[in-house]
């Protein structure tokens, strides 16, 4: 058999490949390079732009917690204005399939950054990060969740795509994401790891300088997996993108099938640089060895019957 | 070597040899193209627990010596000591273990130009860079002059080797039990003043880096100081090992450890404010905002 079809779309983003890495932890890109033909990459989600510098939260900002971490940076960065002209040219230069993630604090700062990252070349999408400002219930809360992606949607062209990224709440997703599709957004990003806690044994004291944080890694790949599965059942035509502890080329396999077109992986970029390729592999390995030509032929397939989807291993 | 010759690899290391020395453990790693890329005060970062961990991080070493020609081609020799599970796991690795290694990572010592005098202090294990350092340093002439601190004997690192690293050699214990009795900043300035050193390198805690620092700066050396802050991904991605640091253009800005560090000039680092994000840092929140 010839090696897998690996391309893949995401609505109108078409992809050379299905394993994106996830907003901060590819960092602007560069730090990858040394580790990652980063043309490997079916896209680079940025780290979230914000419309002014920030210096972000106090440290210590993340600690290893069974299976994962709890992480909390507060979006250190240098602001839309440092992005446009640093980072945004460095990933276009080297023509790497670029999603932009933004975080505003209100619906004018919203629409000012959907506006000016449209219009950069080098663009391929915008993932709107919902978890943002701190405190926000947005990820979560249909209602607020529909007013920003509408302020978003408004002020970006036709040709960029829009992604909303959500909680990865199996309780919340489908709610959240009806609202944010009816406001524009092409496609869903699951998601956003759990708010999460770790107190230093010695002290009883939290660890984060910031106390509280976001689970990220391991720990929180089954209930992506489940936010997925449901999303694919209620709403089996919007294209999904599942992020949360991938960080093998089964995982990843495991996500397309419960209806993913495409996998986000983060933490397990802290742990191996070359993670996105790595997976990348491995998911071609397991697509050939179970005799399924294209990832198309995969997404979602774990909802039909297993005839359908050849010879289980 | 090219650009991208002299970036960091990842490879899978192989342990040559594992041996205990005092309270410490010594590892050698075959880790064929991080030994050719070594410059002292890079560390590497190391997978841990193996295949099946549920480890997600890695843990960071700083390099004590690198060699890029002898019979098994490239190894890394690290020191550490097992503090926490996973330098226990990496502290329990029997000879033909596989560890998975990235490095080298992070800025390195810069070395004088001149064959100028210089002082190295380190404490504990974090001395442990210190030595291939005075061998570069040597290599360019320059009189090398070590203090080693540790709470107690059994903490100092490498004091038999530094006397032949060194032409003077200053041991520092809180208790006494070797060495002189107290601290590193007590005896720094009559080092520094018979030597006439005009560079001094450090690795330790904050709070002693902060003492070198101080000294080094009433003394008129260059202070060159390596942080050790808790590196995550330990390539640059994660934003987690941030400190603050004031540029050239006299802007604080939370830089990372691990990429823009983990050597920082002594001067350049905000030693009382370390833990902390500034309220003048680029960036910082407006007071209006609050801390949040």
């Amino acid at each position: 058999m010839n090696a897998p079809d690996l391309t893949t779309a995401v609505g109108e983003l078409t992809l050379a490949g299905p394993v994106m890495a996830a907003s901060g932890c590819g960092g602007t890109g560069r730090e990858l390079e040394p580790f990652t033909d980063l043309s490997s990459l079916g896209a680079l989600v940025t780290r979230s732009v914000t419309l002014d510098a920030r210096a972000g939260t106090r440290p210590p900002r993340a600690v290893e917690t069974p299976s994962g971490l709890v992480v909390d940076t507060g979006l250190q960065g240098p602001g839309l204005q440092g992005f446009l002209a640093t980072e945004l040219p460095w990933l276009a230069q080297r023509k790497v399939r670029t999603v932009v993630s933004i975080a505003g604090e209100n619906l004018g700062e919203w629409a000012e950054l959907a506006r000016r990252v449209a219009l950069s070349p080098g663009v391929a999408a915008v993932e709107v990060n919902l978890s943002w400002p701190p405190g926000s219930t947005a990820s979560r809360d249909s209602f607020a969740a529909e007013k920003i992606v509408a302020a978003v949607r408004r002020d970006i062209p036709r040709g960029v795509v829009l992604l909303a990224k959500v909680a990865a709440d199996p309780h919340t997703v489908v709610d959240v994401s009806r609202a944010v599709l009816k406001a524009g957004a092409e496609a869903v990003v699951v998601g956003h790891g759990p708010a999460a806690l770790a107190l230093d044994p010695g002290t009883l004291r939290p660890v984060l300088g910031g106390d509280a944080g976001r689970l990220g890694g391991p720990a929180v790949n089954p209930v992506a997996l489940r936010c997925v599965w449901d999303l694919h059942e209620a709403l089996p035509d919007v294209p999904l993108v599942g992020g949360g502890g991938v960080r093998s080329g089964l995982d990843a396999l495991v996500m397309l099938a419960a209806g993913a077109s495409a996998v986000q992986v983060g933490s397990a970029l802290l742990h191996d640089p070359g993670a996105v390729r790595r997976i990348t592999e491995e998911l071609s390995a397991q697509l050939e060895q179970r005799g399924i030509a294209r990832v198309a032929d995969l997404v979602g397939s774990a909802h039909r019957s297993t005839s359908e989807t050849g010879d289980t291993p | 070597m090219t650009a991208t010759d002299r970036g960091p690899v990842q490879v899978l290391g192989e342990v040559l040899s594992n041996k205990r020395t005092g309270g410490y453990h010594h590892l050698t790693l075959v880790a064929p193209g991080v030994a050719e890329r070594f410059r002292p005060g890079t560390v590497v970062a190391l997978a841990v627990g193996g295949e099946l961990s549920d480890r997600l991080l890695r843990r960071s070493i700083a390099i004590y010596r690198a060699r890029a020609t002898g019979a098994y081609k490239s190894t890394v020799e690290l020191v550490l000591a097992p503090r926490e599970p996973g330098e226990a796991w990496l502290a329990s690795l029997a000879p033909g273990a596989v560890v998975d290694v990235v490095g080298p990572l992070g800025r390195p010592y810069a070395l004088p130009t001149e064959p100028v005098p210089c002082t190295l202090v380190g404490s504990g294990l974090d001395a442990a860079p210190l030595f291939s350092l005075a061998d570069r340093l040597k290599d360019r002439g320059c009189p090398v002059h070590m203090v080693l601190a540790g709470r107690s004997d059994q903490e100092v690192f490498g004091a038999l080797d530094a006397k032949r690293a060194a032409k003077t050699v200053v041991v520092v214990t809180e208790d006494g039990s070797v060495g002189i009795r107290g601290e590193v900043a007590a005896v720094l300035p009559e080092v520094l003043r018979r030597s006439g050193s005009d560079v001094v390198y450090a690795a330790g805690p904050g709070h002693l880096l902060h003492e070198v620092a101080a000294v080094a700066e009433q003394h008129g050396a260059w202070s060159q100081t390596a942080v050790g802050t808790g590196l995550v991904c330990a390539t640059g991605s994660c934003l987690t090992c941030v400190v603050p640091v004031v540029g050239e253009d006299g802007i604080s800005r939370m830089v990372r450890a691990c990429t823009e560090g983990p050597v920082f000039r002594g001067d350049r680092v905000r030693w009382g404010d370390l833990g902390t994000v500034p309220a003048d840092a680029w960036g910082a929140p407006h007071t209006a905002e609050g801390d949040s």
